[in-house]
């Protein structure tokens, strides 16, 4: 596969004397390590005296849990404890999610066991403790929990509606949160428009899957009144913080450990009750206990995302320019916000970026997050960024059909000018630079777009119905403190690392931002090895210890290489100005004749070397008394980064999808996709393109096949892996990466994210790809997963 | 509880007894009992494919195989793909693409991919999407892996054959 790397050498300049690494491809230090089966997953450690829990889960939407009968359950072989949500809340404090900079918005005191009432379908109700997997699984059956139903709040629309009941009386209503933003000219522009192009958009409740479930194992030492947490998560010092606050104990008593994770995608980077029901029956036995979900619970205990209903309009004149979008978004969040980070994010992104690159003047947007009995929804890849891409784009399409212009053309014109930045989007968001002029451009040579519509047209004549559809996107990246920390959430927006130098002349680099498979150390390995100046075998990455790395916030919002990167960038670039200083002392020269070059001290100007690393190394561990008096080495430095100069550093780019429709089967085949993707300075060009292919797949999946279906009692009908449909090999398409590399100036590493843009654009590339080929039936399909039925039933088949 | 029942099998070549259970699955028990970590529980209801292993010479599901229905079998896990040339060129082609990301996945991806190689030499990019199909991976988007499928394909085919593809 063809990949072309077109890079702005005017913006990007190289970051050492000797850059070996940086923007290269080299191999992923720990991928030898899992393909010969050599990871460590939670679920592969076990401690001494383990005991494991399962859960008994609520089985319907809404109930009041009237009696639990513990006593058969207690009799069978190896139980060591039963204990329900009364016995929990003796130690652990409930929470309510909420943000201070989300105006009014509202949620309910959650527990790590339900208390009374249980709230959702999967809600853990009772923990069943024993010394083995099968001994608590065989427990749990003999397990008596009676329980009547109380009336579930269904579906969204009517959530708040006077007869609908209140899920949380206290609150008064089952709104979450609400939000209005409107620039004041929306209905003159409307007026003044050529063409009015209005739909309704549904987006399907969907969740992450990560092949590895949730899991944890919670290790409270009673001697030392010590909390070890083995987690599969993605934020290890969030989760030490909320460890710490909801059960009365300081953060120095906690440790959290992130070992391998089996894949995230934000499901991990939430505190679901069970994670503290799980420390807490820890406390309760002085063992440590282990749980690993299994996948029918991981269907309704994980979070769950993207269930919106949208109306939208766009209004255009007829020459394609764009002067307005309008819309109002629903969004059901099941019964309680998600702690910490809030259910109401998603939809707050989503106002923030509906009509995202573009440079119309008009914006108005309405909308309402409400509760429901379904299973919690919260951050998932993208956040937001699917939904507003989908619905944005797929409006200028209409509009584009509307006026008879080209699709590409349409965009082209519309898009904020390369050269007009920094300036705001009409939603008020902050962009520093951004490319889409240039990714448009690159697209249409990428995908040979001509020649691409040629082929559509022919072989529509034979009654081949194939579409191409285009989606430019925003990505909000790098996040600083207004995304969590001005709202009062104690989750870090700045990352730190140590760099040290080892006696041998390796170098330790220490990353508050952790792996879940993007290559996070990899390209921490790559940066170090270029900013001290030596090999890449030389360094070693350690993340995933609240107690070895500096604090951070850990991985989210496509922050692991911008921020986490350039602290490490800024670590190994200050290990290397100590190291010149040792090696001047040592040599007795001038510090700023030195430099230090692939593992050896050298002559700054004839590159010379002069003595190996190793040596200043030894001298500076071993031989302190050959060292001045005066002068102590500082081996191992930290250093931080906060993003400050932007709320976030948005990222762009711009996606085409090749689709043959039959419609006769109403069967989508994917059959080619193409990305050109502005992520800033590509630190490691493989590892991007597979950041961006695997998130395509992720929003292709919605776009096409994922949803968690809900009967009108609140019951999820396919929460199983093989009813619940993900893309699979032989349906996903060959996709094709190429990038254009606009460096951030808000640090000198310049890398903005890339993890997540992916899946923003995917749904919409998709959608606007069938939309295309359905487009000789005067039809279309706006409701995701756009499944083959709903197809037909936009042509009348069925 | 049911009585344990003995059974005698070999493990990437090295001799096992073990005491299990009717109702354990060979997953757990490969896991648990001998220690090997490699192989993965995404499911445990035969969907996902991260529990694949070989079990004389087929793959098989591990969370729906029994572990007493191996006695007397040869099993080969992803610890024991090291020995096998086929398969140390599909974990060398799996690196240099990054064919994997967490990780999670790659043991049975790894597993069905052998079972491609070994008995379908000729088979085109479409036939390996569609062979893989069995194994889920959540990350990678595919691609990559069947970049490493396919370059193994090619690197084995027999020599004649390779001006014809």
């Amino acid at each position: 596969m063809s990949k072309v790397m077109e890079s702005q050498p005017a913006a990007l300049h190289d970051l050492s004397s000797d850059p070996r690494y940086i923007g290269h491809s080299p191999e992923r230090p720990s991928a030898r390590r899992l393909v010969q089966g050599q990871g460590c997953y939670v679920d592969d450690i076990r401690l001494p005296r383990m005991a494991h829990v399962v859960y008994w889960r609520s089985p319907v939407a809404h109930c009041r849990i009237t009696r639990i009968n513990a006593e058969f359950a207690r009799r069978m072989p190896g139980v060591l404890l039963v204990a329900d949500g009364e016995d929990l809340a003796k130690i652990c404090k409930p929470w309510v999610a909420t943000l201070g900079h989300l105006a009014n918005m509202k949620s309910a005191p959650q527990y790590p066991l339900a208390r009374g009432r249980a709230h959702w379908q999967g809600e853990p109700v009772v923990a069943v403790v024993a010394e083995s997997r099968v001994q608590a699984e065989d427990a749990l059956q003999y397990l008596q929990v009676e329980w009547e139903p109380l009336p579930a709040v269904a579906d969204m629309e009517t959530a708040l509606d006077p007869e609908t009941p209140l899920i949380h009386p206290e609150l008064g209503d089952n709104l979450c949160f609400q939000r209005n933003l409107d620039t004041g000219g929306v209905d003159a522009a409307f007026a003044a428009a050529d063409h009015v192009l209005k739909t309704t958009f549904e987006f399907g409740r969907h969740t992450g899957v990560t092949l590895e479930p949730r899991c944890q194992i919670a290790d409270w030492a009673s001697a030392e009144q010590r909390l070890t947490v083995y987690h599969s998560q993605q934020a290890p010092h969030m989760m030490q913080d909320l460890y710490a606050r909801q059960f009365g104990i300081a953060e120095s008593q906690v440790r959290v450990i992130c070992k391998d994770v089996g894949g995230s995608f934000g499901i991990k980077v939430h505190a679901y009750p069970d994670d503290f029901a799980t420390v807490a029956l820890s406390m309760m036995l002085g063992r440590p206990v282990k749980f690993v979900a299994d996948r029918l619970e991981s269907f309704t205990s994980d979070i769950h995302a993207r269930h919106h209903r949208v109306h939208a309009r766009i209004a255009v004149k007829q020459d394609g320019e764009i002067l307005a979008f309008d819309m109002d978004d629903l969004t059901g969040i099941g019964p309680f916000s998600m702690f910490p980070r809030t259910s109401a994010i998603e939809g707050n992104q989503v106002v923030n970026l509906v009509g995202g690159p573009y440079k119309h003047q008009q914006y108005r947007a309405q909308l309402k997050v409400v509760f429901q009995n379904k299973t919690p929804t919260c951050q998932y890849r993208g956040v937001g960024h699917p939904i507003a891409c989908a619905v944005t784009e797929a409006l200028v399409d209409q509009a584009a059909r509307a006026i008879g212009m080209d699709p590409l053309e349409i965009r082209r014109r519309n898009v904020i000018p390369d050269d007009a930045y920094p300036c705001s989007g009409i939603s008020g968001v902050k962009f520093e630079s951004l490319s889409h002029q240039a990714c448009l451009a690159r697209l249409e040579n990428l995908m040979d777009y001509h020649a691409l519509r040629a082929e559509q047209e022919a072989l529509r004549k034979k009654g081949i119905y194939r579409g191409i559809g285009i989606a430019a996107l925003i990505e909000l990246t790098n996040p600083s403190a207004a995304f969590y920390g001005v709202g009062g959430a104690r989750i870090a927006s700045q990352d730190g690392a140590t760099a040290r130098l080892d006696p041998n002349g390796g170098v330790t680099v220490m990353v508050s931002v952790g792996e879940q498979g993007q290559g996070t150390e990899a390209i921490y390995t790559q940066i170090a090895a270029d900013a001290v100046g030596v090999d890449m075998a030389q360094v070693r990455v350690v993340t995933g210890d609240t107690e070895v790395t500096p604090y951070g916030g850990g991985t989210w919002a496509s922050r692991g290489a911008g921020i986490g990167g350039e602290a490490v960038l800024l670590a190994g670039e200050a290990l290397r100005a100590n190291m010149r200083k040792l090696a001047a002392v040592i040599l007795q020269r001038e510090a700023q004749t030195l430099d230090i070059h692939r593992g050896s001290v050298v002559d700054s100007a004839s590159r010379e070397p002069l003595c190996s690393v190793a040596e200043i190394g030894r001298i500076a561990y071993f031989r302190s008394d050959l060292l001045p008096r005066d002068f102590t080495p500082e081996l191992s430095v930290t250093r931080h980064y906060a993003q400050r100069d932007y709320p976030f550093i948005f990222t762009n780019g711009v996606q085409a999808s090749y689709v043959e429709v039959d419609p006769d089967t109403g069967f989508v085949k994917l059959l080619r996709h193409w990305a050109v993707e502005d992520c800033g300075r590509v630190i490691n060009p493989r590892l991007v393109d597979e950041q961006i292919r695997g998130a395509i797949v992720q929003g292709i999946g919605g776009a096409l096949l994922e949803e968690c279906l809900y009967d009108a009692q609140g019951l999820m009908l396919n929460a199983n892996m093989a009813d619940y449909l993900v893309p699979m090999c032989a349906e996903m398409p060959d996709i094709e990466v190429a990038h254009v590399e606009t460096p951030t100036r808000s640090s000198k590493l310049g890398a903005k994210g890339a993890g997540e843009a992916g899946t923003a654009g995917a749904p919409a590339a998709v959608m606007n790809a069938i939309n295309d080929a359905l487009a000789p039936f005067a039809v279309s399909v706006t409701s995701q997963p756009l499944t083959p039925q709903k197809i037909l039933q936009a042509l009348g088949k069925v | 509880m049911a009585d344990q029942q003995t059974i005698h099998l070999h493990v990437n070549g090295q001799a096992h007894t073990g005491n299990v259970a009717p109702r354990t699955h060979l997953i757990d028990w490969i896991r648990e009992d001998l220690g090997l970590k490699g192989s993965h529980l995404g499911c445990e209801h035969g969907v996902c494919g991260a529990c694949t292993v070989m079990v004389d010479g087929r793959i098989v599901r591990g969370c729906l195989t029994l572990a007493v229905q191996t006695d007397g079998c040869e099993v080969l896990t992803v610890e024991g793909l090291g020995a096998l040339e086929p398969a140390r060129a599909l974990q060398q082609a799996f690196v240099r693409h990054n064919a994997l990301q967490c990780g999670f996945c790659t043991a049975g991806m790894l597993m069905a991919a052998l079972e491609l190689v070994q008995n379908k030499p000729y088979a085109t990019r479409a036939e390996v999407r569609e062979w893989m199909s069995g194994n889920y991976c959540r990350c990678t988007g595919y691609h990559a892996i069947v970049d490493a499928v396919c370059e193994v394909l090619a690197q084995q085919m027999p020599e004649p054959a390779k001006g014809a593809a």
